[in-house]
């Protein structure tokens, strides 16, 4: 048992648990699933489906964060992306399947040169990681902006619209992406060195590079993959309403990323990091926003919410917390924190 | 080497502002001179469609009317509008047109634009202050009233809205970004508008944002949570069409299993609203120019106008939409 709540995972698990009992509580459909159309529809479906877009920019964010860095440009190279795909959409003969191709192929290699722009401030410049991302942060919805005039642009395109809204025998086409990059990440981390090279520069690149690691590449390729990730996000997200909005698309999603990613038990000082945690962490997140309408909570008090169901993950993640809250009260902790 | 190219960089970049501060004083009191009207208008940004339809006509009426305009984008930040309004007031503009970012704030620069005897005019957004001297009249929407006119057709039409013909009328509320005017009135204004009428009921209620994305994330939570949704009343177009999206990924038929009554009128609202996926819409009038330039005329001239001009707006029906989606600008 001890072993087991020693565990990085219980927590965040247990988390999502509680949420996920606390919807059927208000809603006791909230588990049911059902073919319709030839897809499975439901309540759970759509968790998985709308958990694509953030688990993608965490996957960018763990591997960033894990090199001791941050990248906060993230929401705005997905609108950039969202924008440039749709801008080409529109532009060129809107409903060929080929379009949709070409369109999504130049805007994540738009994603490419804007991660290359990061990594090259952050590797070879040495800026700051928070404020050399702030850069593109700001400056990257502007760009997004341009693309699109400033207007809304819809776009009218089967493939496209697949991608989000899409289903593969009869599971959501944004998920299984999400699930494949995922499964990609885990593969090239964790069965060649370089997770443990990615680790090594998180926590310490000094020594690192004394011992032979070649931080600056891995820095530059970290923050490449982020914004590859973020490319894709962005093009889900956009396809998920057929249109693109520069200015909403994606924004603070590098925050829901980041949460995610703490919440999965990755530290923001680099070093050890956890892409199952981030799983479970988007998971979360994406569970928590659609505990909102469910239960009813009014517009006016989400943001508390959210807020305070945020810290209660926090606190009880934290063994310091835990030891200290098991002195005075020793065992409605979690029940605590399911309830508020 | 570098710091002097620095210094000697910011010593011209410094001085040539001074020239221009000096310069544009003894410019714009010539123009004031020839009788001919300059304005400063100081707009919100370029957030959406509704946005940036408003600047066109402010732009293109104040050619019209001969009127020399002064714009400015303040990308939703009240500090770049409040510097913009500044900068107008060295400039001796004849009068100061802006829409406030936020509410409140606002007390400071307005008082040194009535010190400096320029009229202020706000358009679309209200500002929160006591002293109503401080601006000539407010030109804008009354967004109560168009959450009204959703609530009474809704009404009206109420035996058509039962969709599932069990007497009652469960609507779902999306309603706009939390605390902003527009879904603070609006929701005013329907939940007034339905107050006598015991079968129509705002059965669940929740923020999308005003986009898409999250008018469709809301909707697909209701489809789940609710049971015999007959209405959807969104506070503004988008959420609407997210809605729509969300209803049919749910295997449903929008406009015939569960209807859609929004506010704003775009061109995507209209085309949706045309194609019966939307069954009302209630107009917000972005082409407030005109209007804008009349009263920026009546002001200069020192003639009395009315503290609070509503914008001509209009209400669309499905048959309607489809007259006039093919001239719609925005």
């Amino acid at each position: 048992m001890r072993k087991v709540l020693a565990h990085q995972l219980v927590w965040p698990v247990l988390a999502l648990v509680v949420l996920l009992v606390i919807n059927v509580v208000a809603t006791p459909s909230f588990f049911d699933v059902r073919m319709q159309d030839g897809h499975l529809f439901g309540s759970l479906v759509d968790v998985l489906r709308n958990s694509a877009p953030v688990l993608l920019v965490a996957l960018g964010m763990t591997l960033v964060i894990a090199t001791r860095g941050i990248d906060l440009s993230v929401g705005a190279i997905a609108a950039i992306a969202g924008a440039v795909a749709c801008t080409y959409i529109v532009g060129s003969d809107e409903g060929a399947a080929g379009t949709a191709i070409v369109a999504s192929t130049t805007a994540l290699g738009v994603c490419v040169l804007l991660g290359l722009w990061n990594g090259f401030l952050v590797a070879v410049l040495g800026i700051q990681p928070i404020i050399a991302t702030l850069v593109l942060m700001v400056a990257g919805r502007g760009l997004a902006m341009l693309v699109t005039d400033g207007q809304i642009t819809t776009v009218n395109n089967e493939l496209f619209s697949d991608l989000a809204s899409g289903f593969v025998l009869t599971l959501p086409v944004a998920m299984l992406v999400a699930l494949l990059v995922f499964g990609l990440t885990a593969l090239v981390t964790r069965r060649t060195a370089l997770g443990m090279l990615i680790e090594a520069v998180g926590i310490n690149p000094e020594a690192s590079r004394l011992a032979g690691v070649r931080a600056c590449t891995i820095i530059w390729t970290v923050y490449v993959f982020a914004a590859l990730c973020a490319g894709l996000a962005g093009l889900i997200i956009a396809a998920n309403t057929n249109s693109v909005n520069a200015n909403s698309l994606g924004l603070w999603i590098e925050l829901d990323a980041i949460l995610a990613v703490v919440i999965g038990g990755t530290s923001l000082a680099g070093g050890r990091f956890s892409l199952t945690g981030t799983l479970v962490g988007a998971l979360f997140i994406t569970t928590l926003e659609k505990t909102i309408p469910n239960i009813g909570i009014p517009s006016e008090a989400n943001y508390l919410f959210k807020a305070v169901v945020v810290v209660a993950v926090c606190l009880v993640q934290s063994p310091q917390a835990r030891a200290a809250l098991r002195v005075r009260r020793p065992a409605p902790l979690v029940a605590k924190a399911a309830v508020s | 080497m570098g710091k002097k190219t620095l210094i000697a960089a910011s010593a011209i970049t410094l001085s040539s502002m001074m020239l221009t501060a000096c310069g544009s004083d003894s410019d714009s009191a010539a123009g004031k001179d020839d009788g001919s009207i300059t304005m400063g208008f100081a707009q919100v940004g370029a957030e959406s469609g509704w946005r940036t339809a408003n600047t066109k006509s402010v732009q293109e009426s104040a050619e019209e009317a001969g009127i020399d305009l002064k714009f400015s984008d303040a990308q939703q930040k009240q500090e770049n509008q409040i510097k913009a309004i500044r900068s107008y007031i060295q400039q001796k503009v004849d009068v100061i047109a802006f829409s406030p970012v936020v509410e409140t704030g606002w007390d400071a620069v307005l008082q040194e634009a009535k010190r400096a005897k320029i009229p202020v005019i706000l358009t679309d957004r209200a500002v929160d202050s006591e002293d109503t001297s401080l601006y000539e009249t407010f030109l804008g929407s009354d967004f109560i009233l168009e959450g009204e006119k959703a609530g009474q057709w809704l009404v009206e039409n109420a035996a058509e809205m039962d969709v599932d013909g069990n007497g009652a009328i469960n609507v779902v509320q999306l309603e706009g970004t939390t605390g902003a005017a527009p879904a603070l009135d609006r929701a005013e204004g329907f939940a007034s508008a339905i107050k006598a009428e015991d079968t129509v009921e705002v059965v669940a209620s929740q923020t999308g944002d005003f986009t898409r994305d999250g008018g469709k994330k809301v909707m697909e939570t209701f489809l789940g949570s609710e049971k015999g949704i007959d209405v959807v009343f969104a506070h503004n177009d988008d959420m609407g069409l997210g809605a729509i999206e969300a209803i049919e990924a749910a295997g449903l038929v929008p406009g015939k299993d569960i209807k859609i009554i929004t506010v704003d009128a775009v061109k995507d609202g209209m085309a949706a609203l045309a194609e019966g996926k939307i069954s009302y819409i209630v107009e917000c009038n972005p082409l407030l120019g005109p209007q804008l330039m009349d009263l920026a005329k009546k002001v200069v001239d020192g003639e009395d106008v009315p503290e609070r001009v509503v914008t001509e707006e209009s209400t669309f029906t499905q048959e309607q939409a489809a007259d006039v989606l093919a001239d719609r600008q925005y």
